[in-house]
């Protein structure tokens, strides 16, 4: 699984050797690969008008592309932020707030993350292919997908450790730009134009996969409620600035503490393990219909429907399967 | 068996509604009771049973290349899609099934012929497994403020109503008669719960029969009787459960609602739940939505909200509220009612009870609130589910809406509930099964002449025998939400009301979460509890052993760790679930491997299962067993946004789809 940017193409055409044989390289003799490109046809090829573009195939000979056409930025902004309104309206009635729900189109982005997410593992599991993944600029649903894409296919990636390890890796190190993406959240009228919840998404997607399999990620929701306060706003340095070099001009390293380390001392571990964790060495594939695909009731509602009972379901849980 | 044309039919083609590369190939047989597919498999021979009963509806759809469709669809929501080669066979059987899925005599419905190997004793003792005499005086009644009433002893006074009925202190049998003659079908004002610590009380009728301006004594007498029963509060509440509209239009007709200036003491309430055809179009608009072919998430979002049905749902439960609240915070007592007060009535108030007492909540509890509030005051199960043939407009989800309710409060309150979802599941599947005699017939009078207790067996007796597959394992009686009044807000409740794809996506396996925290959680329990009963036992031996052998150090602990004896229980893992068809763009690959059985959609209910639990019924049934079977494969026709591949830029790679 391999992920970049889009090709600079430009409006002629333009040819890289060197990008053609680093593609090459990767793929053995008679090998095929697969492109999922995140934007419309349309979209990428309108890229082109800017400097950027898609790997023409007569270039690319062995790389198949697909487009799985993903949401990012003002649009995803705005959905998140209807989909908050209407959460916080109680007094809406039932067909007000199916239709408002829906408007939102909140669980529609859900759908094609989990979806395209879905299709590059299956590319790599039942195809036995190489993927690469690229929207635009490469930091937002590109990674959404290929940290989706671990998680359906690799059981490490489930472990405590290993979700840390993972989101380190393909969001922190990958350079999602959190300080831009992550300014002020869904109350924001200030409009800001980087700003998106691409890693909310992410969790979002995480959570739908932990409903759809209780027993295969070795954390639960409350880790990730933990995560997206962090992303937004946190005492640690781990979700600060917007890439590894700004960090490091930053002296984050030098100057803050590590959200990881807090989480992982034993005293807090316990809180964010899911119970019913049992290891599952196989690839988790989720349903992506519409009735398997649920509001995350946990964060939308979390101010405004009580949790007593659910807590109590849950500790209920936690003291059946450690036996009292 | 006159009514078969074609007893067997050899080389159907049973399709996955999702992915015709599913399809199997069996024999199709038609018996008395059953439509029977198998397999043709060498080694598994898998059947598919399902019962006439069950039959909602038959599509004969147009012959293609492959044979002639045909779509039956099920009142418990299954849909079974059969390719016959032969057009003039698929024809023969469409007659066939058209016929035995409306039998006209009871005779012709399988609970007369279902024979689970039980002898009479037994049989009557699954009978007597669910009391109303029993229950009432578990209530608290008789009392001083109510007593029983046999009135209606011969059915004389309203003859859907039961022979037994309990009704205020002060209400003499004049009165009575005289209120049921203002009521419509006669069904005056009785008992339906009473509340022990503050004597407030549920009562139901039909409405009465006022008009415009009509009065009765005896009925404005009854209402007075059931306030002076509550010498805790000075007025009752009437609640009304239909809209305004509808109650005023029934006024023309000579009937109507109470007028609060002619009863004393009443405080008068519309609470405006549609009536049977509203739910019956809503029911039909969702089921549209649960067939469509890979949906986006917009089109499944829209279709819900057309259709109405969680707007209902909420509605009932709201109403069933307003009456737990009135009773359990404000002592006053209710008098429920709708027109004929054996629909919407009954919805409201088996709710309202389950929210004030704990014990509607556990499994002989919940039987017992059915039979009170559903079987013995007469609701319609004949003309509202077709265990005949009748008139289609009387058909409407009314029970099915009231299951979904307590399905809900079960997601809001996971530890409340001594029973689980499969419970509620195999219910309303018997509802519709007629495998029982519980719910035949329209009324008690109906049932006892047709003797339906000697003649068939009790669905209850049957759940109870298998009830550790019906148990919550959350549920402690000690936990607080198992105690007193459930209380839930009505104000911001609209997100909380799920839609219930186990039921209506019940045989559709990949839509549900994977593995069954349920049986998980049950297997644990059990395990622990078998360690705890062992370490006991061990422990007492040990003891005893150590008193006889003081001083002797041989003795050695046999106390096992148990941690190490415990994890013995995980989820199986070693089957591999399938992707569901993500990409029309990758070629076909094999969708399982060999280690999968095929547990799509099947509906496993032979002879030989019958008399020990229903491995029925379910989709659950993988994940009934043991192991967990993470094989359930999901519905293909993928969630991919349209690929945008076909475009005409011819650096686009093309893929041939499939």
């Amino acid at each position: 699984l391999l992920r970049s940017s889009q090709p600079l193409t430009g409006p002629n055409r333009r040819r890289c050797r060197e990008d053609e044989k680093l593609l090459g390289t990767i793929l053995d003799e008679g090998e095929r690969g697969f492109i999922i490109d995140t934007r419309s046809a349309q979209a990428a090829k309108q890229a082109r008008m800017s400097g950027g573009g898609t790997e023409p195939k007569s270039c690319y000979p062995h790389w198949r592309r697909l487009h799985r056409a993903l949401d990012r930025g003002r649009p995803l902004q705005e959905s998140f932020m209807r989909l908050v309104e209407a959460c916080s309206e109680p007094s809406l009635s039932m067909d007000r707030w199916l239709a408002r729900l829906d408007g939102s189109r909140w669980l529609s982005h859900v759908k094609a993350a989990l979806s395209t997410a879905c299709l590059a593992a299956q590319c790599l599991d039942r195809e036995d292919s190489n993927v690469l993944v690229h929207g635009a600029e490469g930091t937002d649903t590109t990674l959404l997908v290929t940290a989706l894409a671990q998680l359906i296919l690799d059981p490490s990636c489930r472990t405590l450790e290993g979700f840390q390890a993972l989101l380190q890796r393909e969001w922190i190190e990958a350079g999602h730009p959190f300080h831009l993406r992550c300014a002020r959240s869904a109350s924001s009228h200030a409009r800001g134009k980087q700003e998106a919840p691409l890693f909310l998404l992410f969790l979002d997607c995480v959570w739908q996969l932990s409903r759809q399999f209780p027993f295969s990620l070795e954390f639960g929701e409350q880790l990730l409620l933990t995560l997206f306060d962090n992303a937004y706003a946190s005492c640690y340095g781990t979700f600060l600035c917007n890439n590894e070099k700004e960090r490091s001009l930053c002296k984050v390293k030098e100057s803050t503490h590590s959200l990881w380390a807090w989480l992982n001392q034993p005293e807090e571990k316990h809180k964010y393990l899911n119970p019913l964790y049992s290891h599952n060495p196989l690839v988790i594939w989720p349903s992506v219909e519409p009735q398997s695909i649920q509001l995350w009731q946990g964060l939308f509602l979390r101010w405004i429907r009580p949790s007593q009972h659910l807590d109590e379901a849950w500790a209920e849980i936690q003291r059946l399967v450690e036996g009292n | 068996m006159e009514h078969i044309r074609m007893p067997k039919v050899e080389n159907v083609r049973l399709l996955d509604r999702f992915s015709s590369r599913r399809a199997v190939v069996g024999t199709l047989y038609l018996t008395a009771t059953h439509v029977i597919f198998v397999e043709n498999g060498s080694e598994t021979r898998k059947e598919t049973w399902v019962l006439h009963s069950q039959i909602s509806s038959i599509e004969k759809q147009a012959t293609t290349a492959t044979g002639c469709p045909l779509l039956i669809r099920c009142k418990n929501f299954q849909v079974i899609q059969l390719v016959i080669p032969q057009e003039r066979d698929c024809h023969d059987v469409y007659i066939s099934l058209i016929r035995l899925a409306r039998p006209v005599k009871y005779e012709e419905l399988y609970c007369f012929s279902f024979n689970p190997k039980l002898d009479k004793e037994e049989r009557e003792q699954g009978w007597k497994l669910v009391d109303l005499n029993e229950e009432y005086n578990r209530m608290g009644v008789p009392n001083n403020y109510w007593q029983i009433s046999d009135v209606n002893r011969d059915y004389g006074v309203c003859d859907s109503y039961p022979t037994e009925v309990y009704v205020p202190k002060s209400a003499t049998a004049h009165i009575i008669v005289g209120s049921s003659k203002f009521r419509s079908r006669r069904r005056f004002p009785a008992l339906s719960y009473y509340c022990k610590s503050n004597n407030a009380s549920i009562c139901r009728s039909s409405q009465p029969l006022s008009g415009f301006s009509a009065r009765c004594l005896e009925d404005e007498q009854m209402l007075q009787a059931i306030r002076k029963a509550n010498p805790g509060s000075d007025f009752i509440y009437v609640v009304d459960t239909r809209p305004k509209l509808n109650a005023m239009a029934n006024r023309a007709a000579g009937k109507g609602y109470e007028n609060e200036d002619n009863y004393s003491n009443i405080k008068f309430q519309f609470i405006g739940i549609e009536n049977i055809h509203v739910m019956r179009n809503s029911l039909q608009k969702m089921l549209e939505v649960c067939e469509l072919k890979s949906p986006s998430m917009s089109d499944f979002l829209w279709g819900l909200e057309n259709s109405g049905w969680l707007k209902h749902i909420k509605a009932i439960m709201d109403a069933g509220i307003f009456i737990a609240k009135a009773v359990a915070e404000e002592g006053v007592s209710v008098l429920v009612h709708c027109s004929d007060g054996w629909d919407r009535t009954a919805q409201v108030c088996s709710v309202a009870s389950l929210l004030l007492d704990p014990y509607y909540r556990t499994m002989k509890g919940f039987m017992v609130l059915i039979e009170k509030d559903w079987v013995s005051f007469g609701h319609k199960f004949n003309h509202r589910y077709g265990n005949l043939d009748g008139d289609p407009k009387e058909i409407s989800p009314v029970i099915d809406q009231f299951i979904e309710c307590v399905w809900q409060l079960m997601e809001q309150f996971p530890c409340a509930f001594e029973f689980n979802e499969r419970f509620l599941i195999h219910i309303q599947h018997h509802i519709y099964s007629c495998q029982f005699g519980n719910f035949l017939c329209n009324s008690q009078k109906e049932r006892r002449e047709l003797k339906i207790k000697e003649r068939t067996y009790s669905l209850w007796a049957h759940l109870w025998k298998n009830r550790a597959d019906y148990l919550n394992p959350l549920y402690r009686s000690d936990h607080s939400q198992t105690q007193g009044t459930l209380h839930l807000q009505i104000a911001p409740c609209n997100f909380l009301y799920k839609f219930w794809s186990g039921m209506y996506n019940r045989f559709e396996k990949g839509l549900h979460p994977r593995q069954s925290v349920t049986d998980y959680l049950m297997a644990v329990k059990e395990e622990t509890q078998q360690l705890e009963e062992e370490l006991e036992a061990l422990q007492e031996r040990l003891a005893n052993l150590q008193k006889s052998q003081s001083g002797n150090n041989i003795v050695k602990s046999k106390q096992q760790d148990r941690s190490k004896q415990f994890g013995l229980y995980t989820s199986n893992n070693s089957l591999a679930n399938t992707p569901q068809e993500y990409s029309n763009d990758l070629k076909s690959f094999p969708s399982r491997s060999p280690s999968q059985g095929d547990e799509d959609s099947a509906l496993i209910l032979t002879q030989d299962n019958l008399k020990s639990s229903d491995p029925d019924l379910s989709a659950n049934s993988d994940q009934e067993s043991g192991v967990e079977d993470l094989s359930c494969r999901s519905p293909s026709g993928g969630g991919c946004l349209p690929s945008e591949d076909s475009g005409k830029d011819s650096d686009e790679a093309v893929f041939l789809a499939g």
